[in-house]
């Protein structure tokens, strides 16, 4: 009887999964998708303690223990979710995937170590459980610490090198391992550990910028897939489905931000960004820029029909947003028409640029993305990048030679007027020149993005 | 080799199952808004945390007298839960913020 109900709410989760995934790709339907979601996870949760049987027919012991980590782990979860500011929710969400992670990694090797199981399919399940896991675990962690400003870019010419080589070692552990169980016994499971644990590390040190989002995305994945091979080893089917649509949709999400950038994964992850064509599109010293005062932007916002706000990262790190949100709805009190451009790898996670607006209380329908805001472009009176640089460089279209050709930008170029916002001259993570800042549309207007924001927003108000 | 196959046959159902499901995590996923990557994101991080379930059966079936088994197990509980419950509520909230123009 209770394998019975055991399997019966198997089923039921299961179905909440994917009921909620896919609600979750709707906003209409998104809170409601991630509810369904979570009652699903709680049902079978509580199932697995009150029906589960191993071989023997056993109900599953040390209750209390039970209890006492769900107690713990969920009030800590809660607490930190909550507490959190919204402005640190994407180191918060890279946080959690890395627990999952560890978890997966610790039930895979207790497993492993505590059976004398030597098949193969059984060795290689819990090594590729191990492995995932904790790639997972310790990647998400730098992730975390990059996210939080904690953990700096570490980039050397030799990092490719060293990282293909430990990745070929966790592979070829695995195998190893898998078909010669006598040769290593347990300390196989150790060293895949501790290789696996620096391997993380070392993939995602030399990261940063634009590729983050590239980068959460597939850790994501790895998350799910970790979980997949628990599910495997536990011959349990709700671990196995859940994982794998998690493995899977994290994948889409990778090849997503990889084609918003026109590159391959493996190029991300070997991480040539910015490397050596940098220079290529000419020294920027001996063309004039454009500098714009505060009154003059306020003035050309005020009188135009049309005004279009493309954010990027600089955006986040002044926490201009909410001063964003002031500045729009005072132009929009004015009669202007006005949106955000928003491209697709801009900011440092999938989507951050519209939970940052969405936190200023923007109304979503006002977040254009950059498909659709490209045609409207020619339209636009006033375009404002406000913290974005590569995402809005002509570069990417007319110089084959620069790093980023191909890569689908916004193009800001062809709107009416350009300002851009920046603190200096400096140019963005990728070191790449932009030609759009000398453009003969474009002018800048220097500071930092909140300050200038709030300047604009003081100068509409006595027009 | 044998062993590979005998394995393969012996979980058929399951390797049948992963390939549905990557099709099906595929096909949830698509056309999905820009807007919507990160709590996406998000709550398909707090459903992988599914892993705890495993954790459960492990510490469920610890000797009760082997502490280190007892202690590992209550650690796998707790990073299973935090994933869960962190994720889930982090998703919510995130979603909270959005809001169709009045």
């Amino acid at each position: 009887m209770s394998e019975f109900l055991l399997e019966l709410i198997y089923i039921v989760g299961c179905i909440t999964f994917i009921v909620g995934l896919k609600m979750l790709s709707s906003p209409d339907t998104a809170r409601r998708g991630n509810f369904i979601a979570a009652s699903g996870m709680i049902l079978a949760i509580i199932g697995t303690i009150l029906f589960y049987r191993n071989e023997a027919g056993q109900p599953v012991g040390n209750i209390p223990w039970i209890i006492g980590g769900l107690a713990i782990g969920g009030g800590l979860g809660y607490l930190m979710a909550v507490k959190v500011k919204m402005t640190a929710m994407p180191q918060m969400v890279s946080f959690f995937n890395g627990t999952g992670g560890a978890c997966s990694a610790l039930i895979a090797s207790m497993e492993l170590f505590s059976s004398s199981n030597s098949e193969p399919g059984f060795l290689m399940v819990a090594y590729l459980g191990i492995g995932v896991g904790t790639i997972t675990f310790s990647g998400s962690m730098v992730a975390y610490g990059k996210l939080d400003d904690k953990i700096n870019d570490l980039r050397s010419r030799l990092m490719p090198y060293i990282n293909l080589l430990l990745f070929a070692v966790v592979v070829g552990l695995i195998g190893y391992a898998t078909f010669a169980p006598q040769a290593m016994g347990d300390t196989a499971g150790w060293w895949l550990l501790g290789i696996a644990l620096v391997y993380g590390i070392l993939f995602v040190m030399p990261i940063g910028g634009a590729d983050m989002p590239v980068v959460i995305a597939l850790l994501n994945s790895l998350s799910g897939i970790a979980g997949a091979f628990g599910g495997l080893l536990y011959g349990n089917r709700i671990m196995l489905i859940g994982g794998i649509l998690v493995g899977a949709s994290g994948l889409i999400l990778t090849a997503l931000m990889c084609k918003a950038m026109n590159r391959s994964l493996m190029n991300v992850l070997i991480g040539n960004f910015g490397g050596g064509a940098a220079g290529s599109s000419g020294a920027a010293g001996d063309q004039t820029i454009r500098e714009a005062t505060v009154n003059d932007v306020a003035i050309m916002c005020a009188y135009a029909s049309r005004v279009a706000i493309v954010p990027g990262y600089g955006l986040a790190v002044a926490q201009a947003q909410h001063a964003c949100h002031e500045f729009e709805k005072l132009l929009e009190d004015k009669g202007v028409d006005v949106y955000y451009a928003i491209h697709p790898v801009a900011g440092r996670m999938p989507g951050h640029m519209n939970v940052l607006l969405a936190e200023a209380d923007v109304p979503y329908p006002k977040l254009v993305e950059m498909d659709d805001a490209n045609p409207m472009m020619p339209n636009t009176d006033v375009v404002i990048v406000v913290g974005a640089n590569d995402v809005v460089n002509p570069a990417a279209e007319t110089d084959p030679g620069s790093p980023i050709y191909g890569m689908p930008v916004i193009k800001v170029w062809e709107a009416k007027s350009v300002i851009v916002m920046k603190r200096s001259m400096r140019p963005g993570y990728a070191g790449i020149a932009n030609p759009l800042f000398f453009h003969e549309r474009t002018k800048m207007l220097f500071g930092d993005a909140k300050d200038t924001m709030n300047k604009l927003i003081t100068e509409l108000k006595t027009l | 080799m044998a062993s590979v196959a005998t394995f393969f046959l012996e979980n058929q159902e399951m390797i049948f199952l992963v390939i549905l499901a990557i099709f099906l995590g595929v096909e949830v996923i698509s056309n999905v808004p820009a807007i919507l990557h990160t709590p996406l994101m998000s709550g398909s991080n707090a459903i992988s945390g599914v892993v705890i379930m495993g954790s459960i059966i492990v510490i469920g079936y610890a000797d009760p007298n082997d502490t280190l088994q007892l202690v590992l197990g209550l650690l796998a509980v707790v990073l299973g839960t935090l994933n869960v419950v962190g994720g889930f509520a982090v998703t919510g909230r995130m979603l909270a913020m959005f809001k169709k123009k009045k």
